[in-house]
């Protein structure tokens, strides 16, 4: 038996993971949410609706999502072989749709009438906005005006989808800001209005079902990984910004002991230059957003400014389960920095054909690391969990190119 | 008794409601708010609620994030509040102070040592705005020992099921958010509060008081008429924001919209 078998009954009744998570939240909203955990309970317990997501993630999503040896990067590098789970080609082009997906349909069971969404990269807004064209619901996703500037092409996606973009100038104008945005509108049209938060984080049950629907990932990857190597693999590799793709692609992992699992924060400038965004390296637990977990913040419980080359990880928080699977060691949380961000993106694309998101560049970075410490019998899976064409203006900045 | 039994005693035997006003500490500068709490009492305040600045005020509009952004800019923090409920104290010790702020500067405190400072600065409540009765236990039996208040919101989303729940976890008085939406907004309908209250009322026995979307007069005194008392924040700290540039005018205008809510409750029947 797994020494990691309690693991899997998490959250709790309250929706705690150990000592974080929880329904940290105004009164306004303890109904609206009471009824989604009521909803989400008796629904994903139904065959009916377990099927209909299915289908969509078949027929609409593409699923399965390869399992791809990345055979030459790996030979490259000389050590361990490196395979992607290559939630890039997703329809939308990341991991995100398998969350909006299965919250529309929450949504369309509700029979609420308008969908809010808040973004960071905008990966999550487009995938948003392309489920609310496909139910015909109203959808206004928030997104912190700086992330608006940098993330130019997702805005305009997201545009062509029907739905209305509101840029947040208030705080830091990132994607904290957003949240903060976007409950404040759910607080307000709390009657008619799902709110599909994009991440693992927010109050009970968010930091759950989200966790739930991105598991698909992680479950595909076991049978694949069974498979095609024959075996499971000795450890996964994942980003973190919230942390929802990890959680997906870990999950159904949590109790085969011998899988190593690495989720990999936003080092930006360097855990010493402040300028990151990696709470579980460098910060400390609080309460934000709905849910208590690791926070950057001062000494006065103030969140402060996070950096990162990814709008996506740009992020003061993470999920409450990634909290507590630090805690107890099941999960180890590592930082990337910009610049070894920036030289696995150039090699996936040198060497394999394929323009990674800056997000999933950071579990890149650190397979580049990690790999050639390892022989070549052993086996790393990496959740490519966004494609990189949103961020072509980003790097060609980073390269001082005009485009 | 605590000060605000004292205070709830005295206006009930009086057929008086409290007028609770609310301001962010700190803001525009810390050296700002003991002065504003004199002037607010003079105004005819009954229990001041003093906002804790933070950085990622959910539950407000613009006008109070405004406040604590301007509050932050001075580095105003959770432990100079409290410095600040202690140099109120020295020239007042009737009018009961109420901290109202979000979690994490209580947490990056703790609760133990907030608690142990607060008592000591003279504090009698605390309404942190995102911690529910549920996950408020262990903080509120920390008030509790040291003879403080915890507060908690009623929302009209409130089931009657919760509302027992929250009423038994409260002491002093329940706070009831009049509207669904944020500080400052503007979409009262005062007999749809009016029938909510009157199911809570039915459940206990603690003041209950409304905030939210308080303007003026004509609205304390509609959403007096039906309750304990009225809260009013976004129209008071407005004043601080329209009038930075002439620091001088801010009190006096803040004490006039506070006054003729003042007025305007007192024409109430008791």
């Amino acid at each position: 038996m797994s020494k990691y078998a309690d693991l899997l009954n998490l959250p709790d009744a309250k929706g705690h993971f150990g000592p974080y998570g929880g329904r940290f939240v105004s009164e306004t909203l303890s109904y609206a949410l009471e009824q989604l955990e009521e909803q989400y309970a008796r629904l994903s317990a139904d065959p009916a609706f377990q099927a209909e997501f299915d289908k969509d993630l078949a027929q609409y999503v593409g699923r399965p999502s390869p399992l791809y040896h990345a055979e030459r990067w790996s030979n490259h590098l000389g050590g361990a072989q490196i395979w992607l789970k290559r939630e890039d080609l997703n329809h939308t082009g990341a991991h995100k749709v398998n969350n909006t997906v299965g919250q529309a349909l929450l949504a369309k069971y509700s029979g609420k009438k308008r969908i809010i969404a808040e973004t960071g990269a905008g990966q999550h807004g487009v995938a948003t906005a392309t489920v609310a064209a496909r139910l015909g619901l109203k959808c206004q996703v928030y997104m912190g005006a700086e992330d608006v500037k940098r993330q130019a092409p997702n805005v305009y996606r997201m545009k062509l989808l029907g739905a209305e973009v509101i840029a947040v100038e208030s705080g830091s104008k990132t994607l904290k800001d957003a949240m903060n945005e976007a409950m404040r509108d759910w607080v307000t049209n709390v009657d008619d209005t799902f709110y599909i938060i994009g991440t693992v984080a927010g109050p009970h049950p968010y930091p759950m079902l989200v966790r739930d629907f991105n598991s698909v990932a992680g479950r595909e990857a076991r049978e694949q990984s069974l498979k095609q190597i024959g075996r499971l693999p000795d450890a996964l590799i994942a980003c973190i910004g919230g942390g929802s793709n990890a959680l997906g692609l870990f999950h159904p992992f949590l109790t085969d002991d011998d899988v190593e699992m690495y989720g990999v924060e936003a080092g930006g400038e360097g855990i010493a230059s402040g300028r990151h965004a990696a709470p579980l390296n460098a910060g400390r637990p609080g309460v934000l957003h709905g849910n208590r977990t690791y926070l950057m913040e001062d000494d006065a419980g103030q969140i402060t400014p996070t950096h990162s080359i990814s709008a996506g990880l740009d992020y003061p928080g993470v999920g409450p389960e990634h909290a507590y699977l630090k805690d107890v060691g099941r999960v180890k949380y590592e930082v990337a920095t910009d610049a070894e961000v920036m030289e696995a993106f150039a090699d996936l694309c040198a060497f394999e054909g394929i323009i990674p998101a800056l997000e999933s560049s950071h579990a890149l970075a650190f397979a580049k690391r990690l790999a050639p410490t390892l022989g070549t019998d052993k086996h790393l899976i990496v959740n490519l969990s966004g494609r990189g064409d949103k961020d072509i203006m980003t790097v060609a900045k980073m390269q001082g190119i005009t485009l | 008794m605590s000060r605000i039994k004292t205070t709830f005693a005295k206006l009930k035997q009086q057929g008086r409601k409290a007028l609770i006003p609310f301001i962010t500490a700190g803001d525009p500068k810390p050296d700002a708010t003991l002065g504003y709490m004199h002037a607010l009492v003079e105004a005819g305040a009954d229990i001041i609620e003093l906002g804790v600045p933070f950085s990622d005020p959910m539950a407000d509009g613009p006008v109070i994030q405004k406040a604590c952004e301007r509050a932050l800019l001075h580095g105003t923090r959770l432990i100079d509040v409290l410095g600040m409920v202690a140099e109120f104290r020295k020239t007042n010790d009737t009018t009961p102070v109420v901290l109202m702020g979000y979690l994490n500067p209580v947490e990056a405190l703790g609760y133990e040592n907030f608690v142990n400072e607060a008592a000591k600065a003279g504090l009698d409540g605390a309404l942190i705005v995102d911690l529910p009765p549920e996950e408020a236990a262990e903080f509120s039996a920390l008030l509790t020992a040291q003879e403080m208040d915890s507060i908690f919101l009623l929302a009209p989303t409130t089931t009657l099921e919760r509302a027992k729940k929250i009423c038994a976890a409260t002491t002093g008085y329940l706070y009831y958010v009049s509207l669904k939406g944020v500080t400052g907004s503007a979409t009262l309908d005062v007999a749809a509060v009016a029938e909510k209250l009157k199911v809570f009322a039915g459940i206990t026995d603690l003041p209950l008081a409304v905030g939210f979307g308080i303007r003026d007069g004509a609205t304390a005194a509609a959403l007096g008429a039906v309750s304990d008392g009225v809260i009013v924040g976004s129209a008071l700290v407005g004043k601080i924001a329209e009038l930075e540039a002439e620091p001088e005018k801010i009190a006096p205008a803040m004490s006039k919209v506070l006054n003729e809510m003042r007025q305007a409750l007192d024409k109430l029947p008791g």
